[in-house]
């Protein structure tokens, strides 16, 4: 079978690397071959974090370049775009339309783009952008909306919701965990 | 046991499956990890020292003692720890002894981009390079026994791509390992002339050894592909790229022990093709030594020794040989240009304040390494220079030395708690003892923040969490020769003005202990946001200029953003309107 490649890609701080441990243990379970590569350090400093997830019957690299990107996951409409030079001509990009403005738009040395997603729709790109933030916030906390997003993802993938929540119960903290199935059920319906 | 691990916790389960006993390390980013999951194992001593320098000989003297021990760094902590290294190398040791050392290619979180490599090659130590976690528990798990049988420390070389990429890794159990039994040997470990003259002709001896065994070895391996012309000799995160690109279309020597590196595994995989590449990251170590046994061999020519590869990079260097290559990815479009995203001091970061004092009164900083090099991007632009560990207030002394009393007064060095622990005093025992009347800052927000909040010996807590022996600052720059020591807190910029001029004037070195923990710490409670009246707001924009990342400007007016603020209130003390408050009380 071919690998399948996802980016999760958003600001430092807001739950990339619980995204990934749920999308890889799901795999691992799965059976399938698995890479994740993450990114510690510096740049989780506010600055903008790209973690790749990599599944297959056996897989090389842990990391994914230009075109090679079937799903991109973007907590941020900005990083979305940054990325989007790495989605496969047919892929998807899955986008939380929550902004942050990165230190330039504070600076004034840049504007935040207003049309962006717009931009990236009339290039041809597939783009499946909804609003995280407020499930997450239904859910109990902003610090939700990376479960809200991949349950949401979840949807495009072929694996029974049921075990994305098996997945979910096995990388989550049992007392955080109501509120995860909470924004994960909300993220899936959407 | 199949698990998904990175690759720092792979190397971590294999060193305790191993027989470990002991870990010493200094966190560094990519090597963190090792020391932080090692540490969740009870049965054996773990501990975060103050430098890799110490790290290393508390690992030398666990090994002395007969132990099976470790240490782990990153690379630029290799340099600290190198004057023990070179000697360890001499010595050998008793218990299995393991020096983890991890490479930032790209420099993700790193001042420079050096290739530990040489550093084996210099010590004449063997070193390991695994290209996943799978080989990284592999490998760690096998070092003791290499250690041992050769009586040499043994380098385990990681770099970020591996240290922080998961594979699924099938782990064994824990082999309870004896300690050996202390026997005095002076001729070995007593390196004073007279016994060092006979240890050195041991390490050459060692050295032939370990190459006898890198021609049949579990670290090195070829993979012949009958009909292929092409041969890639590689190691690291480089193998898999070229097995993503070609999987088993062309031969592949893949080198797991970089030093020392084999001679007729190499002859014979050279002769077996037609023309002969060398993918390495970095410096061309394999591909000179594949020269200097007068093979014909392409390598850096056509890869780079700058930063990481891809397996983009592999399929254009072949596309640019003329060498056909399958599946190549068609990208959906080109990525709009977007503003860049920096990383930056969080909101209610307790460094803002004292940084924001320091470009008011357009003071020259020496910097150094930790959270607080942040304070070199926009808008602050904060910071003159920033080397290594602990050359903030090294340096600092030599430039008022040079410049004397026309800098002394507008100049200060900054420096965090751990990092002046690490390497900070014995530079401030140099300005009290040389006299300039240098001003020094520690930044102290009470953890070891860049690398992701490790207690340190100014903490009151050791790596397990329980309470410790702390050190007291205050009494400690004043046994170093420092009278003025004071401390102010960072959220106070009236406090903090007062305390930078009032130092910067007097004429003897002085020490400001800027204090306040980090806000990212679980202890420290966030104060309710806070929100700009937009009636008073003037749209001035001075709360902007401290570039905190809760405050935007939208429409003429401040905003702050309340999933961000964390209520510091630094802001509120800049507004010259009184338009930002609203979580008093």
């Amino acid at each position: 079978m071919k690998t399948t490649s996802v980016m999760i890609v958003g600001v430092g701080g807001q739950g990339s690397l619980l995204a990934s441990r749920l999308l890889g243990t799901l795999l691992t379970d799965e059976g399938y071959d698995v890479k994740v590569s993450e990114v510690h350090g510096m740049s989780q400093r506010g600055g903008s974090v790209v973690t790749y997830v990599r599944y297959g019957e056996k897989v090389y690299s842990p990391i994914v370049t230009e075109g090679e990107c079937d799903y991109i996951i973007s907590f941020e409409k900005l990083e979305a775009a940054r990325y989007a030079g790495c989605l496969r001509k047919g892929g998807k990009i899955i986008v939380n339309t929550q902004e942050i403005d990165p230190m330039p738009v504070i600076t004034g040395a840049a504007e935040y783009p207003a049309n962006v997603l717009a931009e990236l729709k009339s290039k041809g790109f597939d783009v499946d952008d909804f609003d995280a933030l407020t499930p997450a916030m239904e859910a109990g906390s902003a610090k939700s909306v990376n479960i809200v997003l991949m349950g949401h993802f979840a949807k495009h993938t072929e694996i029974p919701k049921e075990k994305w929540l098996k997945a979910l119960a096995k990388v989550v903290k049992p007392q955080f965990l109501d509120m995860n199935l909470k924004a994960f059920d909300l993220g899936y319906k959407g | 046991m199949k698990k998904l691990l990175i690759g720092n916790e792979a190397v971590a389960r294999g060193l305790y499956n191993g027989g470990i006993g002991l870990v010493s390390s200094y966190p560094g980013t990519p090597s963190t990890e090792i020391t932080e999951f090692l540490a969740k194992y009870d049965d054996i001593h773990s501990e975060w020292a103050p430098n890799e320098k110490v790290a290393m000989e508390t690992a030398f003297g666990a090994s002395l003692a007969g132990m099976r021990s470790v240490c782990a760094m990153k690379h630029v902590g290799l340099n600290v720890a190198a004057d023990p290294l070179f000697t360890l190398s001499y010595t050998g040791i008793t218990g299995g002894m393991v020096v983890c050392v991890a490479d930032d290619p790209a420099m993700h979180s790193s001042q420079n981009e050096q290739d530990s490599r040489h550093y084996a090659i210099a010590a004449k130590v063997p070193m390991l390079e695994p290209s996943d976690s799978a080989e990284a528990y592999a490998f760690a798990k096998s070092a003791f026994e290499l250690s041992e049988k050769y009586d040499t420390p043994v380098l385990l070389r990681m770099c970020t791509r591996i240290a922080h990429s998961q594979c699924v890794v099938d782990v064994g159990e824990r082999e309870a390992v004896p300690m050996k039994d202390y026997v005095k040997q002076p001729s070995k470990y007593i390196m004073m002339p007279g016994y060092a003259k006979l240890r050195h002709p041991i390490v050459e001896e060692r050295t032939e050894k370990l190459k006898a065994l890198a021609e049949d070895c579990m670290y090195n391996k070829t993979e012949i592909a009958e009909g292929s012309e092409i041969g890639i000799i590689t190691s690291g995160c480089s193998y898999l790229y070229v097995k993503e690109v070609f999987g088993d279309s062309v031969s592949v020597l893949k080198i797991g022990m970089p030093n020392p590196l084999p001679e007729k595994l190499i002859r014979d995989f050279a002769a077996k093709v037609k023309k002969l590449y060398v993918i390495e990251e970095l410096d061309p170590i394999i591909e000179n030594h594949v020269k200097t046994l007068g093979i014909e061999v392409t390598g850096k020519s056509l890869f780079s020794a700058i930063g990481e590869f891809s397996q983009k990079t592999i399929r254009e260097a072949f596309l640019k040989e003329g060498v056909a290559i399958s599946d190549i990815p068609e990208a959906q479009g080109e990525a709009p240009a977007v503003p860049g995203r920096p990383p930056m001091m969080c909101s209610g970061c307790p460094h803002r304040g004292m940084y924001y004092t320091l470009v008011k009164n357009k003071i020259t900083v020496l910097g150094d390494i930790g959270c607080y090099t942040l304070g070199a991007v926009a808008p602050l632009n904060a910071l003159d220079s920033t080397l290594c560990m602990g050359a903030s207030v090294s340096g600092i002394h030599g430039f008022n030395a040079a410049r004397g009393k026309e800098t002394e007064k507008k100049t200060v060095a900054v420096i965090g708690d751990s990092t002046f622990m690490h390497s900070g005093m014995t530079g401030l025992v140099n300005i009290a003892y040389n006299a300039t009347n240098s001003t020094v800052i520690i930044l102290d927000n009470s953890i070891t923040g860049m690398t992701g909040h490790q207690q340190n010996p100014t903490t009151g807590y050791n790596i397990k969490g329980d309470p410790a022996a702390a050190v007291n600052l205050e009494a400690l720059c004043k046994a170093l020769g420092i009278n003025r020591v004071r401390v102010v807190d960072p959220y106070d910029l009236k406090a903090c003005e007062e305390a930078v001029l009032e130092e910067l004037a007097v004429e003897e070195p002085s020490v400001i202990i800027s204090r306040r923990p980090c806000v990212l710490l679980k202890y420290v409670k966030p104060k309710k946001p806070l929100k700009v009246d937009m009636d008073k707001c003037r749209g001035c924009k001075k709360c902007m200029k401290m570039g905190c990342p809760s405050i935007s400007f939208k429409e003429g007016k401040a905003r702050i953003d309340n999933t961000l603020c964390v209520g510091c209130g630094v802001c509120s003390q800049l507004c010259a309107f009184g338009a930002i408050g609203g979580n008093e009380g």
